[in-house]
């Protein structure tokens, strides 16, 4: 995966004559400073970062925060006062208005925030407007723009007008128009901020389907965390035109760089970042298969439970043993648990999401065994370690089991 | 006692010095202005009555509907009943001329003021100037440079119903929304493509009502200009006035009511047809 993108020390100050300003940020001084001593607004301030290949890269950042800004310069809407945006290789700050418009038309495209469709054009004509610039002939951006428009799920709509359309129909316009010209790179600013909750959600998983199948590199401006750990690869912070951190959802969400990504961080709903590894307590107390049921009860008094799991040596789960299985194996004379029938126990990989198990969390009357790639009981999750998880109460979570497991079963 | 500025005299000079220099040139752009306006004169004539009424009648029903075919067919008939249809065709044609000389030269003029600030700028003044200063005052250089007649009329009536059609398109590209603007630069758009597919068609309905606006103001320009020997409605509202006949003057009045009804409802028809073509 190579870099598509890189963004070097990216500076925007809205002026026509903003080298004075320039010059006071080189010495180090602040955007407050600049503003009082220049009457000039540091819109970017020194922003780097890189975008890889088929990666969706998600700036994140409250309003009037910079990030459409920064996207805006990626495709030269707005002038980068200074730094450099090097796509594939080449620097787009540095390209004649002739070159850049070829750039446009060929390998970045755009999707608004408002939808931005012409009121004047038919959803047809709307979509095939990039090819129409780039001087396409009729028959052939129209096969493709249907082509697109069918892959949004709006075949059969291409007559009508953009006032016929709802909200989620015209961004899927605006979605298709953008990829009709099949671009390389998709810039996407707040592109779903002005949809309903659900209509939201139903095109980030539209458009989480279409990157499968097309690999675009994606830059998404949003305001929404949720939104951003859902889509993102990897999420930039932005606050006040600079860039806070840069990582992925569990890195931004585990270890805030500063208490601006706390906050956002705070209001997430973790479910849809936390996975079993995260919520899982440790597996204890065990037992061994060679043990017999003498052990396994002796265990089970010990810590107050009904139940404990089984494992080999290489601690591979072989099932659950309940107290009223040890007790009638122990009537049998029997000396090992591997002569046993154990209870067969669900077996969740540590690296699903919660939210995609939530029921059957809820709904288990045993512990969930939790197994690494390479089947190894790793852990296991009872109710409680989940709501302390969601609660993010700062307890410890892989605290011992033994007070809790005994209400199961 | 205070200086007083020669304005006046410097303006009287420099059209002297433009008529010295450039009299002959003016006059063989007069002559040559008047055949054609004249030949177009001829040439409408030549059409009976009924038909010019069959035309306007066809033309309201494609822009409003019956109705306004129905009003637009009974205004002209009284218009032909009173006979003054030879003046009220001299007069339709005049308007014609001179609302067109004015949307050709002042649709690219909006269209440069939408798209340079410093011009815009420079512009407006001059607009302002054009708007305020009463509109007799054209008459007397229209008179100067173009002698009695059909040219000059057109002149000052060109200058007199320029601006709105210039103000309304430079607006009605301004007001183009900006997300729109950012959609064509987006996907690389040249500056032509800009304008014609984006700008354009977005600005179209404030421009119609620019257009709209000129008419009405060529056709009021049209009736004073008979002052300075414009044939038509105008000069017979004119004698009405200076032979104290009330009632000549009411009827060539009515008949200039009459006309600027059926040119404003036709072309605010052609402006909501825009609207909705727009939309199917």
């Amino acid at each position: 995966m190579g870099v598509k993108i890189e963004v070097k020390n990216l500076v925007k100050i809205f002026s026509s004559q903003p080298q004075k300003a320039l010059h006071l940020l080189d010495k180090g001084f602040s955007k407050e400073h600049i503003l009082t001593e220049t009457g000039l607004t540091v819109g970017v301030n020194n922003v780097s970062f890189t975008v890889n290949e088929g990666e969706v890269f998600v700036v994140m950042g409250l309003s009037g925060s910079g990030k459409s800004t920064i996207l805006r310069c990626l495709n030269r809407l707005i002038e980068p006062s200074s730094g450099a945006v090097i796509i594939d290789g080449i620097d787009i700050t540095k390209l004649k208005t002739q070159e850049l418009r070829q750039v446009r038309q060929t390998k970045l495209a755009m999707v608004f925030q408002q939808f931005a469709l012409l009121p004047h054009r038919t959803v047809l004509q709307n979509t095939v407007y990039g090819l129409e610039v780039h001087g396409v002939s009729k028959a052939e951006r129209e096969k493709r723009a249907l082509e697109r428009l069918a892959m949004v799920g709006l075949a059969g709509w291409e007559h009508s007008y953009p006032d016929e359309l709802s909200g989620g129909m015209k961004q899927r316009v605006g979605l298709a128009r953008a990829l009709t010209n099949d671009p390389d790179i998709l810039l996407m600013d707040e592109a779903f901020s002005a949809l309903d909750p659900l209509i939201r959600e139903e095109m980030q998983d539209e458009l989480l389907n279409l990157q499968e199948k097309m690999n675009k590199t994606i830059v998404f401006i949003t305001h929404d965390l949720n939104e951003a750990l859902k889509i993102g690869d990897r999420i930039a912070f932005i606050r006040d035109g600079s860039l806070v951190q840069v990582g992925t959802p569990e890195e931004i969400i585990r270890d805030p760089a500063d208490d601006y990504v706390a906050k956002f961080a705070r209001g997430v709903d973790r479910t849809k970042i936390l996975t079993l590894k995260d919520v899982m307590k440790r597996p204890h107390p065990i037992v061994q298969l060679r043990d017999g049921p003498h052990v396994a009860l002796q265990v089970m008094k010990e810590h107050g439970i009904s139940s404990v799991f089984v494992v080999d040596r290489a601690k591979h789960l072989q099932g659950l043993i309940t107290a009223d299985l040890a007790l009638e194996a122990r009537k049998a004379g029997v000396v090992s648990l591997a002569q046993v029938k154990l209870l067969d126990v669900p077996v969740h990989n540590e690296t699903v999401l919660v939210q995609d198990i939530f029921t059957v969390i809820a709904e288990s009357k045993v512990p969930l065994a939790v197994i690494d790639e390479e089947q190894r009981l790793i852990g296991i999750i009872i109710r409680g370690s989940v709501l302390a998880a969601l609660a993010d109460t700062g307890g410890d979570v892989k605290d011992d089991v033994s007070s809790t497991i005994g209400t199961v079963g | 006692m205070m200086y007083r500025l020669p304005l006046g005299q410097w303006v009287n000079h420099g059209v002297e010095w433009l008529l010295k220099n450039f009299g002959t040139a003016f006059d063989a752009f007069t002559n040559s202005v008047t055949n054609i306006t004249d030949s177009i004169r001829d040439g409408v004539g030549l059409l009976p009555w009924f038909m010019i009424i069959l035309i306007f009648a066809l033309l309201a029903f494609r822009a409003k509907g019956w109705r306004l075919a129905l009003g637009t067919t009974v205004g002209l008939f009284i218009i032909y009943n009173l006979q003054l249809w030879s003046p009220f065709l001299d007069t339709l044609i005049l308007v014609l001329i001179a609302s067109s000389v004015s949307l050709v030269i002042g649709i690219p003029l909006g269209i440069l003021a939408a798209r340079s600030n410093h011009f815009h700028k420079v512009l407006s003044p001059v607009l302002d100037f054009m708007q305020t200063m009463p509109s007799f005052v054209y008459l007397i250089p229209a008179l100067m440079f173009f002698n009695l007649g059909t040219v000059s009329a057109v002149f000052a009536t060109v200058i007199f119903s320029m601006p709105p059609v210039i103000r309304l398109t430079d607006l009605g590209i301004r007001q183009v929304p900006k997300d729109l603007i950012e959609v064509g630069e987006a996907f690389g758009s040249s500056s032509g493509q800009m304008l014609w597919k984006i700008q354009l068609p977005l600005a179209l309905p404030t421009i119609m009502a620019g257009i709209n606006q000129t008419m009405m103001l060529s056709l009021s320009m049209v009736v004073i200009s008979a002052m300075i020997g414009a044939q038509g409605l105008g000069a017979g509202v004119l004698a009405g006035i200076s032979q104290m006949d009330i009632g000549k003057g009411f009827e060539y009045g009515l008949a200039v009511v009459i006309l600027a009804v059926i040119l404003d409802r036709l072309s605010q028809g052609v402006i909501r047809n825009s609207r909705t073509t727009n939309k199917k």
